[in-house]
């Protein structure tokens, strides 16, 4: 148990993120990498995946404006927006991505907007999240190592 | 990152070159490979990988900066130029095609693996890609090193298999080194029945 109180706060708070199932043992895999070098690693790994989904985000609701839907063209942008999800360990959105590609593939328009609003929901929530963590752990300071979760 | 402990002459650590079109995967097999003490470059694309490698001037395998190309690790799914067509361009050089190749895949389609590991890669890994895999292929490559009765013995396999495509169902992304003790991991776990590993210990054999 961490004596230090922001410390402390932290671990509670990284332990919601995994109890919650926002993030899955690939968010783990990336904390390992993390060291006295790069603190802030996947902090700045999770900004470029900020930056990266803005972008997709922006093309799906782009194309989910033209009538008929093309939905070889969302299914390829939600491969990309899973990929990338996926190697941050962002679980919900992921499994959310993957619900979306399936309505994409049986060409069902209704159950892609209706996973890609549920998408963004999920998406928002884990930015605040992780936002919040992130802004803890940097006032926090810098830590031995990544304790995994029970 | 150096550490004070494993300060290596250029030319005995590996060069990787990743090629990924996306941010975030090349931002975290850099650091993977890093922390595995290989040297790296990036680029987000096969055709920024062929230039890098001097491949259409059949140059050899050094890159801009002279660095020779030790291990390529290659995304497959990319705009452009997939990671397949990459691969087939490399193996089919005369300049690169000793170089491993390795496919990361996000889509563990067993079809995909197979037509992966019939054109030469080496593993195929199914993202995300974790630091147990970077390591255990490195020790692949370790192990294969530079010889010419290892060339030897990797194009001998290769030929083998082409032959023996008839009769073997499916292989997998076993790696090479069949002692190397892996806990089971998700990338690994899809692809190695144990059906899958004794086809391809049986074909290992033969050489």
């Amino acid at each position: 148990m961490e004596r230090n109180p922001m410390r402390r706060q932290l671990a509670i708070m990284r332990q919601s993120l995994f109890d919650q199932g926002h993030v899955d043992e690939q968010f783990v895999q990336l904390e390992e990498l993390q060291d006295d070098a790069n603190p802030n690693f996947v902090e700045e790994v999770v900004t470029l995946y900020y930056r990266d989904s803005a972008r997709i985000i922006l093309n799906i609701e782009q194309a989910l404006e033209r009538k008929p839907f093309d939905f070889r063209k969302l299914d390829a942008y939600m491969h990309q927006f899973k990929g990338s999800s996926s190697s941050i360990g962002a679980k919900k959105v992921k499994a959310e991505s993957t619900l979306f590609r399936e309505y994409c593939k049986s060409g069902n328009g209704e159950g892609c907007m209706r996973s890609f609003q549920q998408l963004k929901k999920e998406y928002a929530t884990l930015r605040k999240k992780l936002g919040a963590y992130f802004q803890l752990a940097r006032q926090a300071g810098p830590v031995e190592t990544a304790s995994r979760p029970k | 990152m150096e550490v004070a402990g494993e300060v290596l002459a250029s030319e005995s650590q590996l060069h990787v070159l990743a090629v990924d079109d996306s941010h975030v995967d090349r931002k975290v097999i850099e650091k993977l490979l890093k922390i595995s003490s290989c040297k790296v470059t990036t680029v987000e694309s096969g055709a920024r990988a062929l230039q890098f490698l001097g491949l259409d001037e059949e140059k050899g395998s050094l890159g801009f900066n002279g660095l020779k190309v030790n291990l390529i690790m290659t995304d497959y799914s990319m705009p452009g130029m997939t990671g397949y067509e990459l691969l087939k361009k490399i193996k089919r050089s005369s300049a690169f095609r000793e170089i491993p190749v390795v496919i990361m895949s996000s889509e563990n389609i067993l079809t995909r693996i197979d037509s992966c590991l019939e054109e030469g890669a080496e593993e195929f890994l199914v993202k995300p890609v974790k630091l147990s895999d970077v390591k255990r292929v490195m020790n692949d490559c370790i192990m294969r090193g530079e010889t010419e009765g290892n060339k030897r013995r990797r194009v001998d396999k290769r030929k083998f298999e082409d032959d023996n495509h008839a009769s073997s169902s499916s292989s997998s992304s076993i790696p090479s080194s069949p002692s190397s003790p892996l806990p089971s991991s998700p990338s690994t776990a899809a692809t190695s029945s144990p059906l899958h590993s004794l086809k391809r210990a049986k074909l290992r054999d033969h050489n």
